[in-house]
């Protein structure tokens, strides 16, 4: 047992907070967000030679063929430059499933590309409620929802609902007729999209097994995600501190007080246990045993939901009105962690799924 | 990274299975799965069984008759022999005093207490607390005055654990009393059969008898009890309170009572109720979470870094966890948990979870309360 990262994987990690440091400044990130897209292409190329977009991608497709831990210490540090940019969607999860579901000519077309930042690819999985995406003669009608990052894609990975009562896994160019986006921004300073198919022409990818793929890309990008919550949370937590220290009232630091010193030591419980989890959800991300699988990332998704709650509400509170204000970073992590809880699954739903599937066991 | 034990760890662990497998005897195990209060001869019975294995000192060096076990060997230990519902090991003389002797003893104190811990052939109990030294233990007032050869010590000290048991206690009494709180504070070991020594039961809210007062007047100790230096008792207490955090987390101990309460909750039908099922799904996830904190705990120990805030986390989370548990527990049987002290009322497995659900209190008590636990952790990420 080793908690410890290798050298290679510091090297890495050093790479990209370099990067961060110099070309995502707080005041960067916010010109960024002001202007349309709100992202940056230019940001997206630097990401590209540094080599990161890369990291998912097999070796035979011009790739790094890295895995969960590296994805986690490079997601951890774009969490706390909260970066706008669509890494999760089009360098984690997008080659993920291209890997478990398309031909070979397909990954041939769209991975090096992707590895390269020419080409985003994003899936787009969640269904509008009224509307769920179905394929009629080989073309996709419906309607997709807050698909993160939809609004950037060049090409969509859709899900949608076949013939046989199944799901396949369908290629559709963002371009193409009958394909209606509309982007907009989300809570956390992100881009969304809704995605609107009306009869659109379709490519389907898969031979089989597309919901199975679906979940396994998902469970990769949860592990993920996960890691990015630890990594805000590290600098939420180093920020209130720093808060706690400085800030005078009644003649001394408010760091003093035990009301607020023992809110800290909750907030520092509950990032140790979420970092302990996020390791667990790299370890297991990817094993084949999907019931098995699933309740370890809900236990994961559980532990890091009610940290990322947690540690938000009470960092703007221990900060008191200036957590409230848009000028501090603090509330532009409170917005992300908020988010983060919310998406992949929320609290309630990983729950739920762990009680069942433990109960199966 | 890698999450996974070593094949030396893993083969460690059957071994260790398969040992307390063959030799736990059953009457021990069925009390302790089924939450019953152990007596002295169910302890010293597996002490020395433990012993005659040449485990009689788990986590002690080989110099002093350990096995030499790293830390994650005896975590690996402790897991497997709560599993298979052994006694946890009577910390008061294995974890406590025996570590002060092997650092600070004479020669001389090693050689008359080591043996006798690790052979079960004497029971240690522990003299820190007073009524008026809980928290602040530093205030300790029982005093002992020098003459000759000897000290006189009287004063009193309370919850004494299993002190009814015990042969000898350790005691930090005040030899300075115009010195600085901390300062005139010395460390000494006291035979319980000294006359002056009185033990008085302390009965706790679950009815059972744990905890004592223990009253010391004008008790004659021999001064080659003294540890270390008069006055520096201090010095030895802090380092004692350090080594009495292995196994903190009582995360095997955790996994067996959740096993428990997964049973019962079967058994009652609770688990369909998904309300029930999601109390127990949480508290299973907090579980996994502080495995594997634990596991980075022993790993950085493994490699000699400075002790962090970790020992404080994982003695909150851990006694909340084993707290929620056994609450789950006594909510799961309804009003059979309401029921004291019979046997023959409701099912078997009801007997005494009211009793634990009410026992289990004291652990965000004792060994620091929790609170204490939240003003060490903020004063190291703070240094206010």
């Amino acid at each position: 047992m080793n908690f410890d990262y290798s050298e290679d994987q510091r090297a890495l990690q050093d790479t990209v907070q370099r990067f961060v440091a110099r070309d995502y400044r707080f005041e960067q990130r916010r010109a960024i967000r002001d202007a349309e897209p709100g992202w940056s292409r230019e940001v997206w190329q630097g990401l590209a030679d540094l080599g990161v977009l890369a990291l998912n991608i097999d070796e035979d497709y011009g790739g790094l063929g890295y895995g969960p831990q590296e994805t986690g210490l490079v997601m951890g540090a774009f969490g706390a430059a909260l970066l706008l940019e669509p890494y999760l969607a089009a360098a984690v999860i997008a080659p993920a499933l291209i890997r478990r579901t398309a031909s070979a000519n397909f990954q041939e077309r769209w991975l090096p590309d992707i590895a390269t930042g020419a080409s985003i690819v994003v899936l787009a999985h969640a269904d509008a409620r009224q509307a769920p995406v179905t394929e009629i003669g080989g073309n996709l009608s419906g309607r997709k929802a807050v698909v993160a990052h939809g609004g950037c894609a060049d090409l969509l990975l859709v899900s949608a609902r076949t013939a046989d009562g199944g799901t396949g896994l369908f290629a559709v160019t963002s371009g193409a007729e009958g394909v209606h986006l509309r982007d907009y921004p989300t809570l956390d300073g992100q881009r969304a999209a809704d995605i609107i198919l009306d009869n659109a022409p379709a490519t389907r990818l898969d031979a089989g097994g597309a919901a199975e793929a679906i979940d396994a890309a998902l469970d990769i990008g949860l592990a993920a995600l996960c890691a990015e919550a630890v990594g805000i949370m590290d600098a939420t937590i180093a920020a209130t501190t720093d808060y706690l220290k400085t800030r005078q009232q009644f003649g001394q630091p408010i760091g003093r007080f035990q009301a607020l010193q023992h809110r800290m030591a909750d907030m520092l419980l509950h990032l140790e246990q979420a970092r302990s989890m996020s390791y667990l959800a790299a370890m297991h991300c990817t094993d084949r045993n999907q019931a098995a699988r699933q309740r370890t990332l809900s236990a994961a998704k559980v532990t890091i939901g009610q940290a990322c709650r947690f540690i938000a509400q009470n960092a703007v509170q221990l900060h008191g009105g200036m957590g409230m204000t848009d000028e501090l970073i603090l509330s532009h992590w409170f917005k992300r962690l908020t988010a983060i809880e919310m998406s992949f699954g929320d609290t309630d739903f990983h729950l739920q799924r762990f009680a069942r599937l433990s109960r199966a066991a | 990274m890698d999450l996974n034990f070593s094949p030396e760890e893993s083969a460690f662990r059957v071994e260790v299975r398969n040992f307390v497998g063959e030799k736990l005897p059953a009457h021990i195990r069925d009390k302790v799965t089924n939450g019953v209060h152990l007596n002295r001869d169910d302890h010293i019975l597996w002490q020395r069984t433990l012993h005659q294995r040449g485990w009689g000192g788990p986590g002690w060096p080989k110099e002093f008759g350990g096995p030499g076990w790293t830390p994650t060997e005896l975590y690996i230990f402790e897991e497997e022999c709560a599993a298979a519902g052994a006694p946890r090991l009577i910390s008061f003389g294995l974890k406590m005093i025996a570590p002060v002797l092997m650092a600070f003893g004479t020669p001389a104190q090693q050689a008359r207490f080591l043996p006798k811990i690790m052979a079960g052939e004497e029971w240690w109990c522990q003299g820190y607390s007073e009524p008026g030294a809980g928290s602040d233990l530093a205030s300790v007032k029982t005093r002992a005055v020098r003459e000759g050869d000897f000290y006189i010590v009287s004063g009193q000290k309370t919850w004494t654990t299993l002190g009814q048991y015990a042969d000898w206690i350790f005691c930090l009494v005040r030899t300075d009393p115009a010195a600085k709180k901390q300062s005139g504070i010395s460390f000494l070991l006291i035979d319980m059969k000294s006359p002056g020594v009185t033990v008085r039961p302390i009965i706790t809210l679950d009815g059972a008898h744990e905890v004592n007062e223990v009253w010391l007047e004008e008790v004659k100790v021999p001064a080659a009890n003294l540890i270390g230096e008069e006055n520096k008792g201090w010095t030895y207490a802090k380092f004692l309170l350090g080594h009495e955090r292995t196994n903190i987390a009582g995360i095997g101990i955790a996994k067996r009572e959740l096993a428990r309460l997964k049973r019962i909750a079967e058994a009652e039908g609770r688990l369909a109720d998904a309300l029930f099922a999601a109390r127990v799904a949480q508290v299973e996830i907090d579980l996994m979470a502080l495995e594997i904190t634990n596991l980075r705990v022993l790993s950085a120990e493994r490699a000699n870094k400075a002790p962090g805030p970790e020992a404080s986390i994982l003695k909150i989370k851990g006694t909340e966890i084993q707290q929620a548990i056994a609450e789950l527990m006594m909510q799961a049987v309804g009003p059979y948990a309401l029921h004291f002290g019979q046997q023959d009322v409701g099912p078997d497995y009801a007997a005494n979870l009211g009793a634990g659900y009410c026992n289990l209190r004291k652990l965000s008590i004792f060994g620091g309360s929790n609170e204490i636990q939240k003003n060490i952790i903020s004063q190291m990420i703070l240094g206010l």
